[in-house]
């Protein structure tokens, strides 16, 4: 079992280097990339499946022990996000492959890409606070890449600012992490745990809030959240997919992970509903403001972070199985999206909204694969939003939280908003110079059908937003059984500490 | 000791701060690799002090704390890579753009410019011809 903890981190790394040695045949890239992520998502299943019977486990990298060698360790969240991260991998590279673009031509696409894979695995398996650090850089390291491929003047532009707002969140956790050590002496999660409530109440707040700054930016929170819809609509839809679907999430990881971990009830549940209303509000009114479908779909990205960092204010069992399920919707429905938005791309030639029309009629298919994807965000049963949310509001329910609750009904419905605006400028409006007077502008040639192999992995995913809809009652189980896990972390510390 | 190292790190923070907020990219390149040595020297302090910590040259218990240098280290590769990265990027956007002045967010700019026509139906800004001069008086045309 201990073996397999360090496959989905070393298997994409020794992936990646296969993929530049082969280089010269892009066949045999695909079949490495395709080979190796498969092999991941397996593996991580098993992870899963094992964790869920036996508790935590984990593995010493190198054979040193704790507090000094790396550890990975999985428990029940970090092997479900595990899980559900790689899957979403492995589609989103069929997808891409299908693509004429990005993949094709770009010769270091696939070995980029498997350092990506294995850096989102890496962190959300390992048990050190550091080597959370050098995991978080080599998948952002990996996003710099894939973010201005291409190298367009737009790409170059907004990419630069990713870069640098990232690089400013990698400079602040270094200090952070340089405060850690010098209060505590360790940068191991166990040792940290044991040895935190022991420092002053001021120096713990200190360091909570100073990692909820540096993961609030990696996670797009209110009022670090500006960079995301300015530097993700750049990048091909595959790639920004994929970003919409793990980057944030592996920073609200990092937030669960820290709070809950190692600074318990520091920071005031207070502040945390603070930021996830103003995120919320601030995430769904910028997506209503564009008219762009890819911008739309950014700003919501922000909107639905808010959603779950309500449930880490919440602190109890309910609340982080609802997060812990949003998360989950979140990064199926969000990489549907965007790939969806992908193929609207490919057939309306633009990702304008007044560029585009008349797509219920002439694809009819993408209708469907959006609407679906669509109402699954907006929270419509039976859909996996649908489940997302209703546990949280129950969760908020139950700590009679009413304002939070009235903000989140109403971000919900701006949501659903946001979302028919695509839909009507998109898939109803009339289509060319028929539906208006004036010299039409509008052009909607159709572009040609899309590949089987972008529909094929897009429509996998959107079953699986009403797969996760109908097999809610297993996954709440799942996720409140992972919460509980986390609001009684023994059995995770001492699997980090090796015992 | 210490106080001469937390000042130089705050140093360092502080015109790294004001070189990231210059709308030169060269200035934001060197302003963000100022601050990454920031970072360090506070690694660096975050330690015991000592002597060298080389296993058999004197007695343990008086070596610096190797860790955070370990993590210096780790941490200085991390931001070479990343700055060479940026000054490569940097320089296809003197390549497109011969400037190195950071652009603003043109799509920001339509939508503010073209703002007001979101509070029509949308399905009517779709058939309207996109004004390339922008800015229709507000309140004329439809209801």
């Amino acid at each position: 079992m201990n073996v397999l903890l360090a496959l989905p981190v070393v298997l994409p790394l020794l992936g990646a280097g296969v993929s530049i040695l082969v280089g010269r045949s892009r066949l045999a890239q695909r079949v490495v990339g395709i080979s190796v992520l498969t092999a991941v998502t397996g593996v991580a299943v098993a992870i899963l499946v094992h964790v869920d019977r036996h508790g935590p486990t984990s593995t010493q990298s190198g054979g040193w022990p704790a507090p000094l060698g790396i550890t990975l360790v999985a428990d029940r969240l970090s092997a479900l996000l595990l899980v559900v991260a790689s899957s979403m991998l492995l589609a989103v590279l069929l997808y891409a492959i299908g693509q004429p673009g990005a993949e094709r031509s770009h010769v270091g696409f696939q070995s980029v890409y498997l350092v990506l894979a294995g850096g989102v695995a890496a962190a959300f398996l390992t048990g050190d606070l550091f080597n959370l650090f050098v995991a978080i850089e080599m998948m952002l390291t990996a996003s710099y890449v894939l973010i201005t491929l291409g190298g367009r003047l737009e790409q170059v532009r907004s990419g630069m600012t990713y870069i640098v707002i990232s690089l400013l969140a990698s400079m602040l956790f270094l200090a952070a992490l340089a405060f850690t050590y010098s209060a505590t002496g360790t940068v191991n999660l166990a040792e940290l745990a044991r040895r935190v409530p022991e420092l002053p109440f001021g120096t713990q707040a200190a360091l909570a809030a100073l990692f909820l700054v540096v993961f609030g930016i990696k996670a797009a929170l209110f009022p670090l959240y500006f960079w995301l819809p300015d530097s993700y609509p750049t990048a091909p839809s595959p790639v920004t997919a994929i970003f919409a679907g793990l980057l944030t999430k592996v920073g609200v990881y990092a937030i669960i992970r820290t709070q809950t971990l190692l600074f318990p009830h520091v920071l005031p549940a207070g502040l945390f509903y603070g930021i996830a209303a103003a995120t919320m509000v601030v995430g769904v009114l910028g997506a209503i403001a564009q008219d762009d479908v890819k911008r739309i779909l950014s700003f919501n990205i922000v909107g639905q972070i808010g959603y779950m960092v309500i449930g880490i204010g919440l602190f109890d069992v309910a609340g982080l199985a609802a997060v812990i399920l949003s998360l989950v919707h979140h990064i199926v429905v969000k990489t549907s999206l965007f790939l969806t938005e992908g193929l609207i791309e490919l057939h309306g030639g633009s990702s304008r909204l007044n560029r585009l029309g008349g797509m219920v009629r002439t694809a009819p298919g993408i209708a469907v694969l959006f609407g679906v994807a669509a109402l699954a965000l907006a929270g419509i049963p039976p859909l996996s939003g649908f489940v997302a949310k209703f546990s949280l509001m129950a969760a908020i329910t139950a700590q009679h939280e009413w304002w939070v609750l009235a903000v989140a009904i109403l971000v919900s419905l701006l949501t659903l908003f946001s979302m028919v605006k695509i839909w009507v400028g998109v898939f109803w409006a009339p289509a060319g110079p028929a539906g208006g007077e004036g010299p039409a502008e509008v052009e909607v040639a159709p572009g040609p059908s899309a590949p089987l192999l972008m529909l094929a992995p897009t429509a996998v995913l959107v079953a699986g937003t009403v797969a996760i809809g109908v097999f809610g009652g297993p996954l709440y189980e799942l996720a409140g059984r992972a919460a509980t896990d986390l609001l009684h972390p023994q059995p995770y510390l001492d699997a980090v500490a090796g015992r | 000791m210490s106080v001469l190292l937390a000042a130089t790190a705050a140093a360092l923070f502080g015109i790294g701060t004001y070189l990231v907020l210059q709308r030169k990219l060269s200035r934001v390149i060197v302003g963000v690799g100022l601050m990454g040595h920031g970072a360090n020297v506070l690694l660096i302090t975050a330690g015991r002090r000592g002597r060298s910590p080389i296993i058999g040259s004197s007695d343990p218990s008086g070596f610096a704390d190797p860790v955070p240098q370990a993590l210096a280290l780790t941490a200085i590769v991390i931001s070479f890579g990343v700055t060479a990265l940026l000054l490569a990027l940097a320089y296809r956007s003197w390549l497109l753009t011969h400037d190195d002045e950071i652009a603003d967010d043109a799509e920001d700019r339509e939508v503010a410019r073209h703002g007001h026509r979101d509070a029509e139906l949308v399905d009517a800004a779709a058939v309207e011809p996109v004004d390339p001069e922008g800015d229709p008086t507000p309140g004329e045309g439809t209801p």
